[in-house]
């Protein structure tokens, strides 16, 4: 080959190795823009039985009735005792109802949680309008101070509309409590858990992996 | 050749069968034959590793209870070791930088890659990643996540120690290889054909390995960014996926698997490549449809890429979405059904000769339709509640990956051992390696259907007594598959030291691609002259 043509060709390489890369930083963007993206899309559409959230009021009543069901989880690392006051309700779609879960410190220090929710079966989260909640809000709770905490929700009487949510008579609300990140550093659970830098929560046991059965 | 400033990589050579000494051949190697012919050595020594490791796992298969492994944790390890090994490590480096090195710049009449030294760092990232991944094994618990190394389970609640993150850097090193060996490749197709050799003549093989350059360009950064989060939670604090932060483990599935799915096609698209062209040579016709076997692959990688979900079936998504995805899976097998039916017809009324690559090639179509059906099977969402996690899906990815892709890998080998050794093997060694492995890997994986269908979950070194029977043959299949892996070994010394010399063509008329046009094996610089293509 002459020199002429392997320049050109040296030229016609790099830029397709150029193009080539660019494309492989732009499959990394997208790889970190799937997180808000993904937790938009859940928000929006309500996939994976995230609930709306907002001020909307209450339609009024409507004809069908549900129940709905409150469950309640901890983190194990989180000493508090979190519980639904009432199992469950019956309520006609578009009426706003009123539930309470209810928190107390168990722990010896304050101790700060922050929950997460979600309903079950996963099709009517786009239905299951929280108007009032405390999802997402830290709650810090000194030893033995307990509090009840109020959730407003209303469901969408298109739910009945809805070929895949018509027939569904029980909802499940689901809360857990997680203790904050920052908490749990601050307690000093990161100290204890084990040898690992950045371990944060004394889940498992520090000793021996867990063994499947 | 012209000695212009930057043709400098062998260091300065005026003529060109030079070749130069060992340090500089196989270290500093940017030769892309040297560096193919150190691919595929590599993926033996780690398939040796790889292989040892599914020893052992089916040694304690082999009965009820827990004979040689300390608990679940080092069972993990084990399992999700040989997963990762076999992927990145054995087939891909096999497949891609193997054969891809070895014969892509042949067949499109180029000189060499268009990057030998990016080339030559391509390959020399693979050996501390595997030393990375290998050795974490020993570290700790090891890193027993899985090879899809799912939070929780690899968060540093689960796998506290520094194993985790020794596999995950040796994943980030893996990648990194594959990321240069794609560009590569894509510019060396797209920029250094010879003259006259169009897109729509371009060899099947070189064709697959365009094809799998993309899906490597495109869902190996989805892989790093989601490795690098799990990095990050499990090091720095973050809360990609961690709940208690306001992070969601079901991100990393759909990130995985965006990855993963088009994984399998990586995996899978030059074993394509290499088993169209052994079907057209031992046939002693051209391959029937070519531009739809080529266009075939280009379907099968971008529907690839939009049935991920398929692998999350049980993580609660609702049923018009788990539509969608059984419906675009299920797409899929048309365009292989293509491919399938295109060897067929090649081979329909061709001049057979059934040498061992043949062998392969016609046992790797068999074996690869019976992973594909289970294939579909599994693509059924109602299905698949049943079977997700069972043995009948290790069943399912063992026959299209251990005996597809590895298939596709000896098929290769047999089919180019003269022209890149330049000796021949002996017919009868390799027959008798064909059909020892052909039991042995039938005898291993086919039992487990049946174990997934009766309920045997996967990842468990430990089983209920009723499971026993199916467990030990597949053992003793086991056995004979290492049998005739070691066996191929003794091939290859037997080749290399008292096999035939190669002629350029052995093959006769029916391979017509342009390997077969230099010699056995062919000069240290091959096409300074650019061949021309009528």
């Amino acid at each position: 080959m002459e020199p002429d043509r392997q320049q050109t060709l040296a030229r016609r390489n790099r830029r397709t190795a150029l193009a080539a890369f660019g494309l492989v930083g732009g499959m990394v963007g997208l790889s970190f823009a799937a997180v808000p993206l993904y937790a938009l899309f859940c928000r929006v559409t309500g996939f994976g039985g995230t609930p709306m959230i907002g001020s909307t009021p209450a339609p009024g009543a409507g004809q069908q009735t549900v129940t709905i069901r409150f469950n309640a989880n901890t983190q194990p690392n989180l000493p508090w005792r979190f519980e639904a006051v009432q199992a469950s309700q019956t309520l006609h779609v578009g009426e706003e109802g009123i539930a309470f879960y209810r928190a107390r410190n168990t722990g010896t220090g304050p101790a700060t949680g922050v929950s997460t929710y979600n309903v079950t079966p996963e099709t009517v989260g786009r239905y299951f309008h929280k108007t009032a909640c405390f999802c997402f809000e830290e709650q810090t709770l000194t030893p033995g101070q307990e509090v009840d905490m109020p959730l407003a929700f209303w469901i969408d009487p298109r739910i009945a509309d809805d070929p895949n949510t018509r027939n569904i008579r029980t909802i499940t609300v689901s809360y857990t409590f997680f203790r904050t990140m920052a908490d749990a550093e601050r307690s000093g659970a990161l100290a204890n858990a084990g040898p690992h830098v950045g371990r944060r929560d004394g889940l498992a046991p520090a000793a021996a992996p867990t063994a499947t059965p | 050749m012209a000695t212009a400033a930057h043709d400098a990589p062998h260091g300065s050579h005026d003529h060109h069968d030079h070749t130069p000494s060992f340090v500089n051949r196989w270290l500093f190697s940017t030769n892309h034959k040297d560096i193919g012919t150190l691919y595929i050595g590599f993926s033996l020594i780690a398939a040796i590793v790889g292989i040892g490791l599914s020893l052992l796992m089916r040694m304690e298969l082999q009965q009820p209870g827990m004979q040689i492994f300390a608990d679940g944790q080092m069972w993990n390890a084990y399992v999700s070791a040989h997963g990762l090994i076999m992927v990145f490590f054995v087939i891909m480096p096999a497949l891609i930088g193997g054969f891809g090195n070895w014969f892509v710049p042949i067949m499109i009449g180029a000189p060499d890659m268009a990057f030998p030294r990016m080339n030559n760092i391509s390959f020399w990232l693979l050996v501390p990643a595997f030393l990375m991944l290998g050795s974490s094994l020993f570290i700790g618990g090891g890193a027993g996540a899985g090879w899809t190394i799912y939070p929780p389970l690899s968060d540093d609640t689960y796998q506290s120690g520094p194993a985790m993150d020794m596999a995950l850097f040796g994943l980030h090193l893996a990648g990194a290889s594959s990321i240069l060996g794609a560009a590569n490749f894509i510019t060396t197709i797209f920029n250094m054909r010879a003259p006259g050799m169009t897109l729509h003549k371009m060899p099947l093989f070189v064709w697959s390995m365009l094809v799998t350059a993309f899906l490597l360009l495109l869902a190996v950064p989805v892989l790093a960014g989601a490795i690098t989060m799990l990095i990050t939670d499990r090091n720095f604090g973050t809360a990609f996926f961690d709940p208690a932060g306001g992070g969601d483990p079901v991100l990393f599935q759909h990130l995985f698997w965006f990855f993963g799915h088009p994984e399998v096609y990586i995996m899978i698209l030059p074993a394509f490549g290499i088993v169209s062209h052994v079907i057209s040579t031992f046939s002693k016709k051209p391959i029937f449809g070519y531009l739809g076997m080529a266009y075939a692959m280009v379907a099968i990688g971008v529907v690839g890429f939009i049935v991920w979900a398929h692998h999350m079936y049980t993580s609660g998504m609702d049923v018009d979405t788990r539509a969608y995805f059984m419906a675009a899976t299920m797409v899929i097998a048309v365009p292989t059904g293509i491919k399938i039916f295109s060897w067929i017809a090649t081979m329909w009324g061709g001049s057979l000769t059934l040498n061992t690559p043949m062998l392969f090639a016609i046992g790797f179509i068999f074996l690869f339709t019976v992973g594909g059906v289970t294939g579909v099977v599994l693509a059924n969402a109602g299905i698949t509640q049943i079977l997700h996690n069972t043995y009948y899906v290790v069943g399912h990815f063992h026959y299209v990956l251990s005996l597809g892709a590895v298939y596709g890998i000896y098929c290769g080998i047999y089919y180019w051992m003269g022209k890149m050794s330049g000796r021949q093997y002996d017919e009868k060694l390799g027959k008798i390696h064909f059909w020892l492995t052909f039991v042995g890997v039938n005898l291993t994986f086919f039992p487990m259907h049946f174990l997934g269908n009766q309920g045997m979950p996967r990842r468990y070194p430990d089983y209920p007594d009723a499971f026993w029977g199916w467990n030990l043959v597949a053992s003793i299949g086991s056995y004979i598959s290492v049998a005739a892996f070691l066996f191929f070994f003794y091939v290859l010394w037997h080749t290399l030291t008292k096999g035939a010399k190669a002629a350029a063509n052995p093959w006769g008329e029916g391979a017509t691609t342009l390997e077969w046009q230099v010699s056995s094996p062919p000069p240290f610089h091959t096409f300074d002259e650019l061949p021309r293509i009528r």
